[in-house]
């Protein structure tokens, strides 16, 4: 049997991603080496906002490919649109940063290089067997050790780098040999099949235990987060930010689905699995971001936590009302996660690099429009009201619990989640102290923030105060998982 | 003119809402002031005309349980409305916290520096204060009880003194984690009720959560709730918490949000979760004995007035929980008369204590003596405030407090007897640590020869203690209005707790 080649043209996400990366790589072959490459940000931008649009109104949303290779759903064609409209903010406030001395000669690469990731995470996230899957995986991880090399004048980068490309490899090993067992034991790698092949022995427990490790990492589940910190604190900010929102956004959508659809014969070994996994996350996240002087690292450790609340969402036993509170929830991180690193960024580059958070001590005084929608995006995070964040949690919270009345594990771990929040509004309140009640004679001076920057915050801050009031778009996302399941 | 039906309920929203717009575009500390005196006008007419029409729908005949009532689909998928209404309880709080904001701004007329952020976190938390009230849904009312928590943060670690920020780190994390047993609460309820609804009205009336999962469930939200309404022994946040705040932000604080503590253990936990009763209440009834005589033992020996004023409130705030859970007619129409009551006075004291404070810079008892030949209004003002406090017929509180032990001694049996006696005995306490402050800091010699110097209250911090006083006095000597509106609305609420 031939292959028939026009199928291609119906994986319309992929398609525009393809055609956005050859003209994103046309372009900055025109601009390389010219002085004024002005307009390459503002295009890469653009194409990337149509597309994360054209994804959701173009085509068809459902389609099988290839055989079952490739499979799109309303959800994961949903959240295709919403990791693109993730990247158009992370592109359009990487502006500042690529202007500099240091980062004018690796713009286009930074761009190619973040579309290919999200070309493999929509691959990665469409896949329809293990091997797409895999192929999806890496393509998203091995341009993300580019990306974090990117500041190639300091060292801090190069060895962030370096350790994320050594536990990347190591895990994408142990995932493999996870996924060979499971091919052993079931004979197929296509879902639908292997799906109904799977049987609950010591075997494919193991399979699914390495796999989910391999997962684990990308998301940065504890005990899979050692590389997290430093990684975060070496790269350039904006890489920084699109790891911690759509790297992780991807690989939670992406395990979600897989752990309720393909691995649900052994539904009983994962929920215990995930259940370890989500209390270690929270709490030793947040018991590790309470000591951190600096913010990269603090924001490292927030997002370990976060993850741990993204996956909390899996262990309901209602598949759509868990898929539709994870993507919920993702959005809503994405928003209030890249309103922090827009400000940081910003900081950073207008003081000589500091990151520290001495450096926001009296922040309020000097700058405080930046210090106000600062505070905004971390009471977001930190789940209060009425901002996005509180809604998600509440949902996800909700998620968690949903059909499993008699059992009360997932209470007990909903509890310990909620401790942890707690947690968590304490140190991010600590950052809110420093702005506006710890004192200083040095406060940083007041500066203005360039056009992109000034954008980026408003898109992020128009989210975050409205996502959560405005129910249409949890409802979009619900329809979406329904319509999936 | 019928402004309350469809939806005009939320006017209690919007109106705080266009204050902060108003306040953030204010240009100096007059507009600002402008944009408080106007909208606090606003509400404190609003709640006196919602007032007015809901006694006369009520002597009109209707006896639905809620008045007001609307309701729009929010998410629809998870079957959470937004939905209002008010009854005889929500609108007397109502009338409390506009009255409490309308004060409070002339409480704080002359704060510096940044006046206008710090009226506009002051306005978000009454936001929520006003919201929680009207909403009749689960979701919404816990979205709008987290609003009316986190300004708490900045109000007091900005603009507090003392040790502020411990003080606001303190009260925040520990209102916090009295929200997340709230929400398990919540959660448990929204899963277990059968018809996976989060109205409240529907809960109550439907009745199916078991009674094993209630049992369970009903010590989350009360402590949840319990935490703000300062329940032995988790009111640990109270003393310091007001110690540091700012005046407006005190008088708010333990003049209307410890009320949210109560009013959610009455109409969250004991009226979804009536079956955890038998179980549960005598183990409360303990915590909130030991509540109203420890808070009252403790303002005894304290040396700092706002801090005897915080352990007063703890002691006041644990009688409400005290006659709620005594669980009949009568004692909680007290609990309820209790909250306006002592809302009113704890918001009068925290008021005087601050115009003392901006003048002698101290708050110690033993430093202070005989201000009432410096400065009479305000010493006078304190003189009634300390006597409607202890229960002087003539004031508010002594009607609440009537009405709570007399409820509480109808419970026959010995435990509730005993209970309801040693809680009589804070009535001998209280009159101990009052009496002694207004003797040490009113009358005696005057302490510090600097202060001969001080001046009366000016006009701003006169309308704010004339307005409480007179809120206070006229409530004591006609309270029937209050106590009818009340009483219906409790029946209401026993009657379905009690099916």
């Amino acid at each position: 049997m031939n292959i028939n080649y026009f199928q291609f043209f119906d994986m319309v996400p992929e398609a525009i991603l393809v055609a956005v990366l050859v003209i994103t790589f046309i372009a900055d072959f025109i601009a390389h080496g010219k002085e004024n490459k002005s307009w390459l940000n503002p295009l890469v931008s653009v194409m990337l906002l149509v597309s994360a649009i054209a994804t959701l109104f173009v085509g068809d949303d459902q389609a099988v490919l290839f055989g079952g290779a490739y499979v799109a759903t309303p959800a994961n064609t949903m959240m295709k649109a919403i990791l693109c409209a993730g990247t158009f903010i992370v592109v359009l406030q990487s502006r500042k940063w690529l202007s500099g001395e240091d980062a004018k000669a690796v713009e286009g690469e930074f761009y190619m290089l973040t579309i290919s990731t999200l070309l493999g995470m929509y691959v990665m996230m469409s896949a329809g067997s293990f091997l797409m899957f895999f192929l999806g995986l890496e393509t998203a991880s091995v341009p993300l050790a580019c990306m974090v090399a990117l500041d190639k004048y300091k060292k801090d980068s190069a060895e962030a780098a370096a350790k994320f490309i050594l536990t990347a490899t190591f895990s994408s090993g142990v995932m493999l040999y996870g996924l060979s067992f499971l091919y052993g034991s079931t004979g197929t790698l296509y879902f639908a099949d292997f799906a109904e092949a799977l049987e609950v022995n010591a075997m494919t427990i193991c399979g699914m235990v390495f796999f989910v490790s391999g997962l684990g990492f990308k998301l940065s589940l504890v005990p899979f987060h050692f590389w997290t910190a430093d990684t975060y604190k070496g790269a350039p900010t904006t890489v920084t930010g699109y790891l911690s929102v759509i790297s992780k956004g991807a690989a939670a959508f992406t395990l979600a689905v897989l752990l309720h659809h393909v691995f649900f014969a052994l539904v009983e070994q994962w929920e215990i699995l995930m259940d370890i996994l989500i209390v270690l996350s929270i709490t030793i996240a947040n018991l590790m971001a309470i000591r951190q002087t600096e913010l990269k690292r603090f924001m490292a450790f927030s997002s370990i936590s976060q993850a741990g609340y993204i996956m909390l969402a899996v262990i309901g036993a209602n598949a759509e009302a868990s898929l539709a509170s994870l993507m919920y929830y993702v959005l809503v991180y994405i928003v209030a996660n890249m309103s922090v690193f827009a400000i940081i960024s910003v900081v950073e580059q207008n003081n000589g690099g500091r990151t520290d958070m001495r450096a926001y001590d009296g922040f309020y005084g000097n700058n405080p429009k930046l210090a106000f929608l600062m505070t905004l995006a971390l009471f977001s995070l930190g789940g209060i009201p009425p901002f996005a964040g509180m809604f998600s949690k509440f949902f996800v919270f909700m998620a968690s619990v949903n059909g499993q009345e008699g059992n009360w594990l997932p209470y007990f771990i909903m509890f310990v989640a909620l401790i942890n929040t707690v947690v968590s509004l304490y140190y991010y309140l600590l950052i809110v102290k420093a702005m506006f009640i710890n004192k200083t004679d040095e406060p940083l001076p007041t500066f203005q923030s360039d056009g992109n920057t000034k954008l980026t915050l408003a898109i992020c801050t128009a989210g975050i105060l409205l996502f959560g009031v405005v129910s249409c778009i949890y409802e979009a996302i619900q329809s979406a998982c329904v319509a999936s399941c | 003119m019928d402004i309350f039906s469809n939806f005009g309920l939320t006017l209690f929203v919007i109106v705080p809402a266009l204050m902060l717009l108003g306040l953030w575009a204010a240009r100096d500390v007059k507009q600002v002031r402008g944009v408080m005196v106007a909208g606090s006008s606003v509400l404190v007419a609003l709640s006196v005309l919602l007032t007015v029409q809901f006694i006369n729908l009520r002597a009109a005949g209707n006896t639905d349980e809620m008045l007001f009532v609307s309701s729009m689909p929010w998410f629809k998928s998870l079957n959470i409305s937004y939905a209002i209404g008010v009854d005889g309880i929500s609108v007397v709080m109502l009338l409390l916290s506009s009255i409490i904001v309308f004060t409070g701004t002339f409480a704080s007329w002359k704060l510096q520096p940044l006046t206008k952020e710090f009226f506009m976190w002051f306005v978000l938390l009454s936001t929520g204060v006003f919201g929680f009230f009207i909403c009749i849904d689960l979701f919404a009312m816990f979205m709008f009880y987290e609003v009316a928590l986190i300004p708490m943060y900045l109000l007091i670690g900005y603009w507090g003194s003392g040790k502020k920020e411990y003080a606001a780190m303190k009260l925040t994390l520990m209102l916090m984690g009295g929200s997340a047993l709230i929400i398990l609460g919540l959660v448990g309820i929204y899963f277990y009720n059968g018809a996976s609804t989060m109205n409240i009205l529907e809960i109550a009336h439907n009745n199916n959560i078991p009674v094993d999962v209630q049992n369970v469930l009903f010590p989350f939200v009360f402590i949840g709730f319990g935490v703000l309404g300062a329940l032995f022994p988790f009111h640990t946040w109270s003393p310091i918490g007001h110690g540091c705040a700012p005046t407006s932000v005190s008088m708010l604080h333990a003049g209307v949000l410890m009320k949210l503590g109560g009013y959610g253990c009455f109409r969250i936990a004991m009226y979804l979760l009536p079956g955890a009763q038998e179980t549960w209440v005598p183990v409360f009834l303990i915590l909130t004995t030991i509540s109203v005589v420890y808070g009252a033992f403790s303002a005894c020996v304290q040396t700092d007035l706002k801090f005897i004023n915080a352990y007063s409130s703890v002691s006041h705030c644990g009688l409400v929980l005290f006659a709620l859970l005594m669980m009949t007619q009568t004692s909680c129409t007290g609990a309820i008369l209790q909250m306006l009551s002592h809302g009113l006075m704890t918001a009068l004291f925290f008021a005087l204590i601050g115009m003392i404070y901006g003048r002698t810079h101290t708050r110690d008892i033993r430093k202070l003596g005989g201000l009432m030949k410096i400065m009479p209004f305000l010493s006078v003002g304190y003189v009634i405030a300390g006597l409607a406090n202890l229960g002087l017929p003539g004031f508010s509180g002594f009607i609440a407090e009537m009405t709570i032990f007399v409820g509480s001694f109808e419970n026959a049996d010995t435990f509730h007897r005993c209970c309801t006696i040693i809680a009589c005995t804070s009535i001998v306490v209280t009159a101990v640590y009052i009496l002694r402050t207004v003797g040490f800091i009113l009358f005696e010699k005057v302490a510090d020869p600097h202060y001969e110097e001080l001046t009366d209250a000016t006009w701003d911090e006169k309308v704010a203690v004339v307005c409480l006083i007179a809120c206070v006095a006229g409530l004591g000597t006609f309270p029937i209005w209050a106590s009818n509106v009340i009483n219906g609305a409790v029946g209401n609420v026993l009657g379905v707790i009690n099916m």
